[in-house]
């Protein structure tokens, strides 16, 4: 084996004390969650089109409804909590097809798994991305669906408050559907029949909490137990998600 | 800076202990056993199908073997494996890059994931495999043999202990691969260990100290 013949420094060329090459600090979880969280960030970004389908389709459904049902304000508020929550319980599951789908293929979240950082910690940061970009905009736009419904503006922060809490449960809970169905081709029906059920407590109770926002009432019942679920999905959805993404891995 | 930075731990001595793994009711590791020292490259060998990617895989414990275990350092790297994730480093068929991102941006957030990378370090990194002049291009306009090249520079910029390469010279030009044979060289002659899976001779002056052939 010739190594002698190798020029001179061509080690140190590339960091600046060679003789600790094997010390390379790991980087802190922190900072290799910012730049998971980041690096999608950048992604999405750079492919607006895909970040604004889920956005476009949680618009058209709920204006589809005082077409289909009646133009009369009264009946339209009462359905309003209802359109709300289904429309954006579907908007979010069609988001969730892309959140791992691509790491997948490329060959991401394999460089994941074998980073020696945590895994469960690197899709908690993905899955907090995938949230600043479609559970928060969805919660964004969610005052102007209710206002088109007959919603007076007085009720827009509980509103908007009942979507962020929720819409972070459903993606949290999304991703371990999405984690599960990664093995699958053609894997959005089987996307569906995993995370609709799981997500139902949070249709439930943010239902209940948006029609007493609606209605003028203390909403903070069903908005407690709400963010209960949410704090929920936090701790448990990301390992169930790193979990499934290491057997898809196998 | 000081070791106890680093989790890192380095690789003095991998050994894999009678490797047994079926895929469905394909028996594809029949008992792989061998020893690899520091400064010292396995070959892998054996025609397409006969297991080459599942033994890297393996290895790295993506896979879990049905019998037999692998060792580094005398202890079973099941036992820690971020710690032994940490100081290995494995580049599969296809570069894990992102066709979205700048070649540059690819390596700022693959590596930066596992170490504090410096710009000045990614540069000299990108100028170790010549993609200076295209660093800045999108990933989707770059070759087949240029996305291998940022893969190459991420493997330099990690200084990983351990590289399990798979299939290192596909799609690369005769300069590309005398790239690969040179960050072999300098891997051995730093003390690393590589388990390289080819079934053409590895470029450059290296030679492996050891092959193992793999039966179908």
């Amino acid at each position: 084996m010739s190594i002698t013949d190798l020029p001179a420094g061509v080690g140190s060329a590339l960091d600046s004390a060679p003789s600790l090459v094997y010390a390379a600090r790991p980087a802190p979880a922190l900072d290799a969650a910012r730049l998971a969280l980041s690096r999608d960030l950048v992604l999405a970004f750079r492919k607006r089109g895909q970040l604004l389908q889920p956005l476009a389709f949680f618009a058209l459904v709920t204006m589809l409804f005082p077409l289909a049902v009646s133009p009369e304000l009264s009946r339209l508020r009462a359905i309003a909590p209802g359109v709300l929550w289904v429309a954006a319980m579907l908007a979010s599951l069609l988001a969730l097809e892309f959140l791992f789908r691509d790491d997948a293929h490329d060959g991401t979240l394999e460089q994941y798994a074998l980073s020696g950082q945590s895994l469960t910690w690197l899709l908690f940061a993905k899955t907090i991305a995938h949230w600043l970009l479609t559970g928060l905009p969805l919660a964004l736009m969610a005052p102007f669906a209710a206002m088109s419904l007959g919603v007076a503006a007085s009720a827009v922060p509980g509103i908007v408050l009942i979507m962020v809490v929720g819409t972070i449960a459903l993606s949290l809970i999304g991703a371990i559907g999405a984690a599960l169905a990664l093995g699958m081709k053609r894997s959005g029906t089987l996307l569906a029949l995993l995370t609709l059920p799981l997500s139902l407590p949070v249709l439930i109770y943010g239902a209940r909490a948006t029609e007493l926002a609606i209605a003028g009432n203390s909403y903070m019942a069903p908005l407690e137990l709400l963010a209960a679920l949410a704090v929920l999905a936090v701790t448990l959805a990301p390992l169930g998600a790193a979990t499934a993404v290491r057997i898809s891995l196998e | 800076m000081n070791l106890r930075d680093s989790r890192a731990v380095t690789v003095n001595h991998l050994e894999a202990e009678n490797l047994q793994l079926w895929r469905g009711d394909r028996h594809v590791l029949k008992g792989v056993e061998f020893g690899l020292g520091k400064g010292e490259c396995l070959q892998v060998t054996g025609t397409n199908g006969a297991g080459k990617t599942t033994l890297l895989r393996t290895l790295c414990g993506l896979m879990v073997p049905e019998e037999g275990r692998v060792l580094c350092e005398g202890r079973d790297v099941r036992a820690d494996l971020p710690a032994f994730h940490s100081s290995l480093m494995y580049l599969g068929h296809e570069a894990p890059l992102k066709a979205d991102l700048t070649a540059r941006e690819n390596l700022h957030y693959w590596i930066g994931v596992r170490r504090r990378v410096a710009a000045a370090g990614l540069d000299a990194a990108l100028a170790r495999v010549d993609a200076s002049a295209w660093c800045e291009r999108l990933v989707r306009t770059l070759s087949a043999g240029q996305k291998r090249r940022v893969a190459l520079a991420g493997l330099a910029l990690m200084f990983a202990p351990l590289w399990l390469l798979d299939e290192p010279t596909t799609n690369l030009d005769a300069d590309g691969q005398q790239v690969v044979g040179s960050l072999i060289a300098e891997q051995l002659a730093r003390g690393g260990a590589i388990v390289v899976a080819t079934h053409q001779q590895l470029p450059g002056a290296v030679r492996a100290a050891r092959v193992l052939e793999l039966a179908s």
